[in-house]
């Protein structure tokens, strides 16, 4: 049978695309080293960049900065599981450019992400993570990756790619259930990973975190952990301007991955506050 | 993080832009203290993970504990602390395979500087100490900066509130200066018990004046007997 071509870069590690052939490995050349504790076990140069990249320095430039981008994504466990969510606008700039892509994805029976910036970069992970299910040879006895070797799978993507200089763009958030406990983990776009029982990225970190702290317990039931959800993303609506009023909420339980149909929540915008914003904010001016 | 718009890659004179637009480091805070004694070693970290004036989790680890003698101990860029810890677990163990003997501190003290000096030039931006105890059962810290240089010394701090514990600890534990000839004893003589209550104070100090030192310090009290653990709250502003 024929190798299916992949996304990885066995010489670049994960989540690096690039030719194969790029790599000079013990196998193909006499006067390489093997693999020792100084040598990386792929074979290539310790410290090796992507050669696509290098060829064309100060030329490629494509995820250099985000394009289309995505804003917070947030996250809690709760008595069943774990719900993530997030509006589903792609910002290109300040407009509005697509209006209902979808941020959540599940990942599979026991797992869903979430991103936040390049969503190009966004849909990339979600090739990598397809590949990886495809490739995987104890799918057939009913195994699949645990949300937690999903997390640690793609911290160890995006740290490689900030270590090749060419990021993926995205704070993503991994929820699942595993082993009935609920799993909740973050990583950033230079590999900063870690978990949580309430999660929030981007924007939501200052305005969803605070409402978490307060209110989030791990034993609150369905119906408190969407109010408390709604109320964050209510307030991520009025106080941060790439946010619409298109939601969706992602949920994991026992019964498995659902990711919802988009919603839009009650808005006032009739508050004193929102009339005279500055009434109360005495400056020197 | 808010997103920016893209802009053009090249400045005003068309010449391609020198920098990167993001940064590859980050500095997420943590402070850690090891002091080491006659026949103990105490080594505490903080537990509040941070980025800018963001709390991201106030219960992370900083520990890699490698045995009930030896432990590392790191603070500085969290996604380099994670693959360094990742990377010396494995040589860990692949040592013991190697020389069916666990590894003795100085090996570790040795094999920390080596992995960070590889990667001298791209470094992981990490402030570690390697502590334990030696051969003799004497307390052992080693302390380092990013790129390797090492030293065995009687006690040292490391990470965002070194600037506030370090004088403290000179002045506490009344160390010979090292430029005394000849070489007088650096290790404290301090019982354990009056140890741990310094490193105490030292982390309720540092935790009311540096941000990035709070929530709490997980204190690891290294004895002939093993490890104990102790965790102390801190304030959590």
């Amino acid at each position: 049978m024929l190798p299916v071509p992949t996304s990885h870069s066995p010489a670049l590690g994960p989540g690096c695309a690039g030719p194969s052939l790029a790599y000079a490995s013990a196998s193909t050349r006499s006067d390489i080293a093997p693999p020792s504790a100084q040598q990386p076990c792929c074979g290539s140069e310790p410290f090796m960049v992507d050669p696509s990249a290098a060829a064309g320095l100060g030329l490629r430039r494509h995820t250099d900065t985000p394009y289309v981008t995505g804003t917070s994504v947030l996250g809690i466990t709760y008595k069943d599981g774990v719900m993530l969510a997030a509006d589903t606008l792609g910002s290109y700039g300040s407009t509005k450019r697509y209006k209902s892509f979808e941020r959540l994805a599940k990942v599979n029976d026991a797992t869903v992400l979430g991103a936040g910036g390049e969503l190009s970069d966004f849909q990339y992970i979600q090739t990598l993570l397809d590949e990886l299910a495809t490739e995987d040879y104890c799918a057939d006895d009913g195994m699949q990756l645990t949300p937690r070797e999903v997390y640690a799978y793609l911290s160890r993507v995006l740290y490689n790619r900030r270590n090749k200089f060419d990021p993926l763009w995205n704070s993503l958030v991994v929820g699942g259930l595993e082993g009935g406990v609920p799993f909740l983990g973050t990583v950033g776009m230079i590999g900063v990973h870690y978990t949580d029982k309430h999660i929030a990225t981007g924007f939501g970190q200052m305005l969803a975190r605070p409402l978490f702290r307060e209110r989030h317990r791990p034993d609150m039931s369905e119906e408190e952990a969407t109010e408390l959800l709604h109320d964050a993303l209510r307030v991520c609506y009025y106080r941060d301007k790439q946010t619409t009023n298109k939601f969706q909420i992602a949920k994991v339980t026992a019964e498995g991955v659902s990711v919802s149909e988009a919603f839009a929540l009650e808005t006032q915008w009739g508050y004193q506050a929102f009339v005279n914003p500055a009434a109360n904010a005495l400056g020197t001016w | 993080m808010a997103y920016q718009m893209a802009t053009p890659a090249h400045s005003a004179h068309g010449a391609p832009r020198a920098h990167p637009s993001w940064s590859p480091y980050d500095n997420n805070g943590g402070t850690c203290v090891a002091v080491a004694g006659q026949d103990y070693c105490v080594v505490a970290a903080s537990t509040r993970m941070s980025t800018g004036f963001s709390i991201l989790k106030r219960d992370s680890s900083l520990f890699l504990q490698l045995s009930d003698q030896l432990v590392i101990v790191t603070a500085g860029f969290q996604a380099d602390s994670r693959t360094l810890h990742k990377t010396l677990q494995t040589r860990y163990v692949q040592y013991q395979f190697a020389h069916r003997r666990p590894m003795s501190v100085g090996a570790m003290a040795q094999l920390l500087g080596n992995t960070l000096y590889y990667k001298r030039f791209f470094p992981y931006y990490t402030f570690n100490l390697c502590a334990g105890l030696d051969a003799e059962g004497k307390g052992a810290v080693y302390t380092y900066d990013a790129v390797g240089s090492h030293e065995r010394v009687g006690f040292s701090c490391q990470g965002s509130g070194k600037d506030l514990i370090q004088p403290v600890l000179d002045n506490q534990l009344k160390a010979a200066s090292p430029l005394v000839l000849p070489p007088e004893e650096w290790m404290t003589s301090l019982p354990l018990a009056e140890a741990v209550d310094l490193v105490k104070d030292a982390f309720v100090s540092a935790g009311e004046r540096d941000i990035y030192t709070g929530d709490a310090v997980e204190i690891l009290i290294i004895t002939k007997e093993g490890t104990r653990k102790e965790v102390i709250p801190l304030k959590k502003d």
